[in-house]
């Protein structure tokens, strides 16, 4: 049996790894974005203010790319250094989408990176552009073939388990890659990273403006980032991740959890917008409700329940007990005896063979579970409530406040205001951070609320580890704790650095730093390229 | 479904071997341009012009490596599962020495300050020169087999250390691959650069080749002299179920030759690896990058294939318990995973291989100093 310190640690490491690595994908996802649109206007107007922008706002975006990329490969690597039973037991659908994701989008996103930052003179303006608008899409496509991935494991559809192979196989790619909850994750996800991107935008932009340095420059890009912003803004509220609540078993928990909806309550269910929750006592102290909301928004009708945790606990100590009945028949299966009537059986029940592997925790035999052992893995099966109430109400906070900040940005924009309006411009500066604080709740809210499985209803994740000493683990943090701290320390260096330096670190002789004189040598290579710009364009 | 599931069994493992051989001839130039750079070029402005031959490509590259691992994911789960935590020091520090690439061409020169770049410079040295090598020591492990077991219900689990790796025939399994990628950089750069860089790129080609050839061609006497290989003794029809406990293996020395004589158009390969890297000396001697560099391209290809033709049907095979051996017939996903996998593949490597095509195009040019003078601001 594998130690609980290997699993904790596991989990921890990958906790951090990935939320480390979503440091940078929402940036990279919204930016690239933005990038199309400033050098779509570059061709269409023809002024290099708008390919100064592109290659501007493109250098920031290339220093966030790199550490994406780097801490990308940890993820890839880590399905199979850490989570090798999850591999083998889910790889044969699991790994489809990774695959796919390289040939389709990663290829894609990362050759034309290249020749985004290398073709400036060697392409034609409208092939630049193209370049520019593939490394975006390879991007987004990217993300929509993780979270088809990711969609899986919260909503495991188009599979079947297979005894004789001792793993879950594909039954249908279209299911899979139609799962609803994957597509809404992808919508809801990206547009998350548009917004993250957005803000990045706005915020420096806001901060020049404040400054009074490279107005013309600040401004446009400004209108740019208010205009993409409130358009992703409403789609990552509207199109969140509710409505993909009512499908499978882990989002109903998920749902029950973030709303600590202990109780089934009569449709329509009420919405708790604040309490305190309290899962030993199975209730919210001091909860604020507003009637009918919940359901609402959970089942869009006022007739369909929402089910409370109390039924899903009763729920799930059936599926525990049928699981142990699946477990029994799975291990006689692998022992040899395959008659028919044994397999009919094990068709049966297989679908609650997870339920059954929750018992493993606390015996190996599975079978031999005690009621007092059936009661604690069904426990399990809840995760704790009050992390994943609290976070999702600080991602909705954050995604109503993006939305606010934004419409005054667009508003004040159109009426060409808003540089004279040093609170917005601030209030832009100060809410730089909150999408990246936003996009990490929300994978927290994701990701938590699946617990105990990294399946949902098919396999454990104290099952999933690979069989590993404490030593390795601990060599393994250490050395992420070591290269990530280092890594960010540098990538935040250069990016406050070019933030600062604004469009002078192109050269061009045209921007801030270039003409009051304040670094004299970026003015004179500034003028340098300047003559020799004309033979560039 | 067109293809049977043995026929797809058998593609996927070709698959698998074009993935890797992809990878060798995009990200190993680019490997083996990071092993060089501090040595081949002396000055700052000669290392951008090393690193900027690489510039546009490098990103693009690594994802035949990232796509290869997918692949393995996707078409033998066993193994990724197996081979990735079974090596899990190994495979972290190829990840590690893997994480000073992006940030190592992207933000050396974004920094003016020496020690700043000559920092990011070794980091890069470091990225290129381990993973090269710990590949080769990898494949090295598995052609002597890994102790590693499944259990009832086919959970892998590792019974050696990072350290019991390092065993002589892995090592100089190791100085292969090295070599080889190294070679590959050196011709890329003679390719793409001008003098002096071009003439101390040749000079590496050179010695890198006479590495290589010597490595090889001592792998294989060794191999043939007395390294245990392994045989199926009795398994289920290749067609069925993957159940990677249910065969019979028994370990022979020697038997990692039998594909030659059983099929002797299996030769083929280590000639190949020999001839390519010979005639690469050649070529780069003569001054020809432009076919040397194909001709390293055939000689890694020839090194890789007789690394899968001498272990053929074995993928990772066990030295504990040699029955729980993974093989190209009870290792991979179901039917339907590896047929929509091979659609995937035939859709999309074109695709790549077209685009990426257009890329090298649209950059090519011998980089100079100049170059690199004028693109300040821009180039890395």
């Amino acid at each position: 049996m594998i130690a609980d310190s290997v699993v904790d640690l596991s989990r921890l490491q990958f906790a951090a790894t990935a939320m480390y690595h979503f440091l940078f994908v929402p940036l990279t996802l919204g930016l690239a974005w933005l990038l199309v649109v400033m050098e779509s206007v570059y061709v269409m107007t023809d002024k290099p203010i708008y390919r100064d922008m592109t290659k501007f706002w493109g250098k920031l975006f290339g220093i966030n790319f790199a550490l994406g990329v780097t801490t990308g490969i940890t993820m890839e690597f880590q399905f199979g250094t850490n989570w090798a039973y999850y591999s083998h037991y889910v790889g044969d659908i699991f790994g489809a989408p990774l695959a796919i994701e390289g040939l389709m989008a990663f290829f894609l996103e990362s050759t034309f990176i290249g020749l985004f930052f290398f073709g400036w003179d060697r392409l034609s303006k409208r092939q630049h552009l193209l370049v520019t608008f593939l490394t975006a899409f390879g991007s987004s496509m990217s993300a929509l073939w993780i979270l088809v991935a990711n969609g899986w494991m919260q909503n495991p559809v188009g599979a079947d388990f297979s005894y004789e192979t001792m793993r879950m196989e594909m039954t249908s790619f279209a299911e899979l890659l139609l799962n609803p909850v994957a597509q809404v994750k992808f919508v809801h996800t990206v547009s998350a990273g548009y917004v993250t991107g957005a803000m990045f935008v706005l915020a420096i932009s806001a901060w020049y403006m404040l400054k009074g340095r490279d107005l013309e420059f600040a401004r446009r890009s400004f209108a740019i980032a208010a205009a993409f912003g409130l358009a992703s803004s409403i789609s990552v509220v509207i199109l969140g991740d509710e409505s993909g609540y009512e499908l499978g078993d882990v989002q109903k928990v998920k749902l029950a959890a973030i709303e600590a909806e202990w109780e089934t309550h009569p449709a329509p269910a009420a919405f708790t917008l604040f309490g305190f929750p309290d899962q030993a006592n199975e209730t919210t102290h001091a909860a604020v409700k507003i009637p009918w909301a919940l359901g609402l928004i959970a089942t869009r009708s006022t007739s369909e329940e929402v089910k409370g945790i109390r039924d899903l606990k009763a729920d799930h100590e059936v599926r525990i007990r049928n699981g142990m009945v699946a477990y029994d028949l799975l291990t006689r299966l692998r022992a040899g005896q395959t008659d028919d009537a044994t397999k009919a059986a094990f068709e049966e029940v297989k679908k609650d063979l997870g339920y059954g592997l929750l018992l493993k925790k606390y015996t190996a035999a599975v079978v031999d579970a005690s009621d007092e052992q059936i009661r604690m893995a069904v426990d399990d099966t809840i995760p704790q409530v009050a992390p994943l109430f609290w976070t999702f109400r600080v991602m909705v906070l954050l995604g109503f406040w993006f939305i606010v900040l934004f419409s005054l940005a667009f508003w004040y924009c159109a009426k060409r205001t808003a540089g004279q309006k040093p609170w917005l411009l601030r209030a832009a500066l100060w809410s730089l951070p909150l999408p990246w604080i936003a996009s990490e709740v929300g994978w927290f809210v994701a990701e938590y609320g699946r617990q105990p499985w990294s399946i949902g209803e098919v396999l454990p994740t104290r099952l999933s580890t690979s069989v590993l000493g404490q030593g390795d683990l601990w060599f393994s943090l250490a050395g992420f704790i070591g290269f990530y701290t280092l890594l960010l320390v540098v990538e935040m260096y250069l990016m406050f650095k070019y933030a600062r330096l604004g469009p002078s670190s192109l050269g061009t002789g045209r921007y801030h730093h270039e003409d009051n004189g304040q670094d004299p040598t970026q003015r004179r290579r500034g003028a340098e390229n300047a003559e020799k710009a004309p033979s560039l364009a | 479904m067109i293809l049977d599931y043995e026929t797809l069994k058998l593609v996927w493992w070709l698959l698998v071997g074009v993935l890797l051989i992809g990878f060798a001839v995009t990200d190993g130039f680019d490997m083996g341009v990071g092993a060089l750079l501090p040595f081949l070029g002396k000055t700052d402005e000669e290392r951008r012009v090393i690193i900027n031959t690489v510039g546009p490509h490098w990103d693009g590259n690594q994802v035949w490596f990232i796509t290869a691992g997918g692949a393995i994911f996707a078409a033998w789960p066993a193994v990724y599962a197996a081979a990735f935590s079974g090596f899990y020091i190994a495979m972290l520090l190829v990840l590690f020495a893997l994480f000073f690439r992006p940030v190592g061409f992207d933000y050396r020169s974004k920094v003016a300050d020496p020690r700043w770049r000559n920092t990011w410079d070794w980091g890069l040295f470091v990225g290129g020169a381990v993973p090269a090598l710990l590949f080769g020591v990898a494949f090295g492990n598995v052609i002597l087999g890994v102790p590693f077991q499944l259990d009832e219900f086919l959970r892998p689990s590792y019974t050696g250390n990072f350290f019991g790796l390092l065993r002589p025939f892995a090592l100089l399994a190791g100085v292969v691959s090295l070599s080889m990628l190294v070679m590959h950089g050196a011709v890329w750069l003679q390719m793409r650069t001008a003098d002096p860089i071009e003439s101390r790129a040749r000079r590496a080609a050179q010695l890198a080749g006479i590495v290589m050839i010597a490595a090889f061609a001592a792998a294989g006497l060794w191999l043939a002299a007395g390294v245990d290989g392994f045989r199926i003794v009795t398994m289920p029809a290749t067609d069925a179920l993957p159940n990677p406990l249910a065969k019979t293996v028994e370990i022979v020395s020697g038997a990692w030759l039998e594909n030659y004589g059983r099929y002797p158009w299996m030769m083929a390969a280590p000639a190949l690896g020999l001839g390519g890297a010979l005639l690469t000396i050649l070529l780069v001697t003569a001054r020809r990058p432009g076919f040397a560099f194909v001709t390293s391209s055939l000689a890694m290809a020839g090194v890789i294939l007789t690394a899968g033709f001498s272990m053929f049907p074995f993928v990772m095979p066990s030295n504990t318990v040699p029955n729980a051996s993974l093989t190209v017939w009870d290792a991979p996903s179901s039917h339907l995973t590896l047929t929509v996998m091979f659609w995937a593949a035939m859709i999309f490597v074109p695709i790549i291989l077209a685009y990426t095509t257009w890329t090298y195009k649209s950059m090519w040019g011998k980089l100079t100093v100049e170059y690199v003078r004028a693109h300040d601001h821009e180039a890395y």
